[in-house]
């Protein structure tokens, strides 16, 4: 089966300090050589620290921001670098969902012109407006309000509302419930699993909340500093993760037990400085396993029989 | 260093498009003849004067001329006197400058205490009875002021010169004309910049310390809210120029500006070139100043080099 | 304008209400200027420019001689002062509001351009900018009248240019701090061309500053041209605008003081009514002015 997401080798450069007289331009790549492969249907879940550069990745996926190097196929038509009438065309079969639901709406348009705006945008029947909005339960008086008078569950269910209008195929969700409270997240997951179902959809799943990721993803990438470390089915990865980063990113997830979540809490400490990455692993600085061979040479996402990790102690027959 | 450099290298440029500009519009009123010399003279002696004047040679020729003798401070004839115009415009410059410095001392110190004391006394009716007068000071056109005052103070109270410039007392209504303008602008600007400064955390650390509240206000609240104060002060010069030209016309005070409405109704281009050149070299010298004025009260700015005052 | 503040119908009324006396009179009084505007040719009881020798320099109406049928007196040609009022307002009016109107379009254009474009382009915007802050503009109006004489063209032109760079210097910043925000980058997520989200979504956003400054730019303007003619350039005989009529009256304050009087009230009125409007409007759109 063939991936209807496809990428390869994605490099996204930032300047962190412009070049000056005297100086240099300090340079550094937020995503550093990502592959992506996701099939029909699925979703596949991307999970790292803040910073990790996820959201880059997600942000070059649609073009939103121009990749330095690499190439995104969607359905076998690649994603043009440029703002142009077929970039344009592309929005149409992938969406985004943002994390700041509210700051991603017009504070001066009622909520259904927001979800009519895309329809208008394309030239395509309004209709389809009424539609998205009863998909996400947002019906009657609500439409007619506007964001500062809406709950942000609500609003986290306008902004899919408006990506749903275009009925694309791929939505990327980019920490689509990390702004919301724990009840509403639930809320949320749901609403946009039950949609997945009805709709066929396609989504990459962006978050730092490995329980939220467990719950709605079928595969789940980590990702460390810009680039993937480990990649695998999602019972895979959660019962018997390969790579230390994600066995350390498991430990720090919170255990409702507190007793138990003392003992198996290990300190990460914060991560190193994006833009002056350690040579070698990226991970050995912060890694328990690391050893000489790790500060020279950089591991590679090798295949374990279907799964993918980037660490030099990981063998075949560990697994 | 580097940041004042830029300042002037901006400076600089700015003043070459204004000379630039200045000279291409005004020639683009056509063949300078037609309008310095009378109509009916013959063409022979038209030529003369083109030779005399250098405009039988290419624009671009006589544009470089210009700009060199500019810079050796070479502002061409005055044609109605036959005088070197940068020393006409220059005898009335010290005219000018006291209507403008004594509106400027009159509108600050009647402006800041208002200002001050409206921010003291805020959301009383003292501050608002000053801003309403602030209102109706910066609502009414100098030149009508001007000219109510000349009705009361001139013709029904006699008291006051309306025109001329030979006492001190004729310096009083003009400067009120133009000062009342700028008055009810620092009062303003003195106010919100005060009640900004009243609130900082400064502040309440020096009322905890037992400052007493005059101590408070002179010491710690005015020096910084006269930062702002000063940036208007520096990017109203401009506007103050323009207002002393209708001023001086309204009571015939024989400085800059008077000189300049005689000069443009009669035509006399190297006067009226000579005035725009100076004006403008004095207004970027003013807002040069208030930039690095400000840049030495307020360290912040200089960091951000392009992110100034504005 | 201002759905932020005043999303629902109710409040908006609620908003008229709560109007202080000032700024109800002050609406009150554009709204009339307004009218004047338009319909001045209409409602003047003479025609402006009318000479009657007979009755020259009436008194306004409540002085000793004065007459209903000149409610605000005549002038030295007998003129009557309601009718060259009205027109006059009118003239000042019309020259303010186009050369407010289109110092505004342009400014924001340019600012618009500043901000999209970026670079050389952010660059030279912005030196015009400057270089326009440097000009003395009222000295560069009254010698560019002189010299290529005083035609309507010209003088509109040069009031568009008169306050185009503190547009041109808002509008850029707005628009580079509205670009940043999630909803602009959101509906070009959607499909949107960039003259899409500037006009839809950035220019309704940053509106708000931009009526502000037209309040201040407005009163700015009417002053330039009124001290223009007052001073024989701009608007000169047989047209008439409340700051030639100023001009004209100066000559006879001591026999016919309103003559000026009157229409430097006019003036008056007018850049006050702007002020109480503009202050009042800054309070409503931006709260952090009030605490």
């Amino acid at each position: 089966m063939t991936a209807l997401l496809d990428a390869t080798g994605l490099v996204k450069t930032y300047t962190a300090k412009r070049a000056g007289v005297f100086r240099r331009a300090v340079q550094f790549n937020a995503v550093d050589g990502v592959d992506l492969h996701i099939k029909r249907g699925e979703t596949l879940g991307i999970v790292g620290e803040s910073g990790c550069g996820k959201s880059t990745l997600a942000r070059l996926l649609l073009g939103l921001s121009p990749m330095d190097r690499g190439a995104v196929t969607i359905d076998g038509i690649a994603l043009p670098k440029d703002d142009n009438r077929a970039w344009r065309a592309l929005r149409k079969r992938v969406q985004l969902v943002y994390q700041d639901a509210a700051g991603a709406l017009d504070p001066r348009m009622t909520v259904q012109s927001q979800v009519e705006e895309p329809l208008r945008i394309h030239g395509l029947p309004l209709v389809d407006a009424q539609q998205a909005l009863a998909a996400v339960a947002l019906v009657g008086a609500l439409a007619e309000r506007y964001p500062h008078e809406l709950s942000g569950g609500q609003l986290q269910r306008v902004v899919i509302a408006r990506a749903l209008a275009l009925a694309p195929e791929i939505l990327v969700l980019d920490e689509p419930v990390s702004a919301l409270d724990v009840s509403i997240q639930a809320q949320i997951v749901n609403l946009l699993m039950d949609l997945q179902r009805d709709r066929g959809l396609t989504y990459l799943f962006v978050s730092h909340d490995l329980s939220v990721v467990r719950h709605i993803s079928n595969r789940v990438a980590v990702m460390y500093l810009g680039q993937i470390v480990e990649e695998a089915a999602r019972n895979a990865l959660f019962e018997r993760p390969l790579h230390p980063y994600t066995r350390a990113l498991m430990a720090a997830v919170p255990r409702p037990d507190p007793a138990h979540r003392r003992a198996v809490t290990i300190s990460l400490g914060d991560p190193p400085n994006p833009a002056n990455p350690p040579k070698g692993c990226r991970f050995h600085p912060r890694c328990a396993l690391a050893q000489e061979r790790c500060r020279r040479e950089v591991p590679m996402l090798r295949d374990f029989g279907g799964r993918l990790a980037a660490c030099h102690f990981v063998e075949a027959e560990t697994i | 260093m580097r940041w004042v450099a830029l300042k002037t290298l901006r400076a600089v440029l700015t003043m070459w498009l204004v000379v630039t500009f200045v000279f291409f519009v005004l020639r683009l009123s056509g063949d300078p003849t037609y309008i310095l010399l009378p109509d009916d003279i013959d063409e022979a002696t038209r030529d003369f004067y083109r030779r005399l004047w250098g405009l039988d040679q290419p624009i671009f020729v006589q544009y470089w001329n210009y700009l060199g003798a500019l810079l050796q401070g070479d502002f061409g004839i005055s044609f109605r006197n036959n005088q070197d115009a940068l020393q006409l415009v220059w005898e009335r410059v010290p005219k000018t400058a006291l209507l403008m410095g004594a509106s400027l001392v009159v509108s600050l110190l009647i402006g800041l205490p208002l200002g001050i004391l409206a921010a003291l006394y805020r959301d009383t009716w003292i501050d608002r009875l000053t801003m309403s007068i602030s209102v109706f000071g910066f609502s009414l056109p100098n030149f009508f002021l001007g000219i109510l005052l000349i009705l009361i103070f001139s013709l029904n109270l006699r008291v006051l010169p309306s025109s001329g410039s030979d006492t001190w007392a004729h310096l009083i209504m003009p400067t009120l004309a133009l000062g009342t303008y700028y008055a009810a602008q620092f009062a303003r600007y003195t106010r919100s910049s005060m009640i900004d400064v009243l609130s900082k955390p400064y502040m309440r650390t020096a009322r905890s310390k037992g400052a007493g509240r005059l101590r408070r206000v002179n010491l710690h609240a005015l020096p910084n809210a006269a930062i702002p104060v000063v940036t208007i002060l520096g990017f109203r010069i401009g506007d103050m120029l323009g207002g002393a030209v209708v001023i001086e016309t309204v009571f015939a005070w024989p400085g800059i500006g008077r000189l300049l409405t005689g000069a443009v109704a009669a035509r006399d281009l190297a006067v009226v070139q000579c005035i725009m050149i100076l004006l403008a070299l004095t207004m970027v010298l003013a807002n040069m100043i208030t930039d690095l004025v400000y840049g030495w009260l307020d360290p912040r700015v200089r960091v951000g080099g392009k992110a100034g005052a504005r | 304008m201002s759905e932020t503040t005043i999303p629902s119908r109710t409040t908006r009324l609620a908003w008229v209400k709560e109007m202080p006396l000032s700024v109800k009179l002050a609406a009150g009084f554009m709204a009339m200027m307004l009218f004047v505007m338009v319909f001045a040719r209409v409602i003047q009881p003479y025609a402006f420019d009318y000479i009657n020798l007979m009755s020259r320099m009436t008194p306004p109406l409540p002085l000793p001689g004065s007459s209903w049928a000149h409610p605000a007196g005549t002038d030295t040609l007998g003129r009557d002062l309601f009718s060259r009022l009205l027109v006059g307002a009118q003239t000042s009016m019309l020259l303010a509001l186009l050369g407010t109107c289109l110092g505004a379009v342009l400014g924001i254009a340019l600012g618009f351009l500043a901000a999209h474009k970026g670079r050389l382009w952010d660059e030279v915007i912005m030196g015009l900018v400057d270089f326009q802050a440097a000009m003395p503009w009222f000295i560069v109006a009254l010698a560019v009248l002189a010299f290529l004489g005083n035609s309507m063209v010209i003088f509109i032109a040069i009031m568009a240019l008169y306050g185009w760079e503190t547009y041109a210097r808002i509008t850029r910043g707005l628009v580079i701090s509205a670009r940043e925000q999630g909803y602009a980058l959101a509906v070009r997520g959607l499909g949107a061309r960039p003259r899409w989200i500037y006009l839809r979504h950035i220019l309704p956003n940053i509106a708000g500053p931009l009526l502000v400054q037209l309040t201040v730019n407005f009163p700015a303007t009417i002053l330039f041209e009124t001290s223009l003619s007052f001073l024989g350039l701009g608007i000169r005989p047989p047209m008439t605008s409340l700051g030639q009529m100023l001009g004209e009256g100066r000559d006879y304050l001591i026999n016919a003081w309103w003559l000026a009087v009157v229409p430097g009230l006019t003036i008056f009125f007018i850049t006050l009514s702007m002020s109480i409007l503009g202050d009042w409007l800054r309070a409503r759109l931006d709260p952090s002015l009030e605490e």
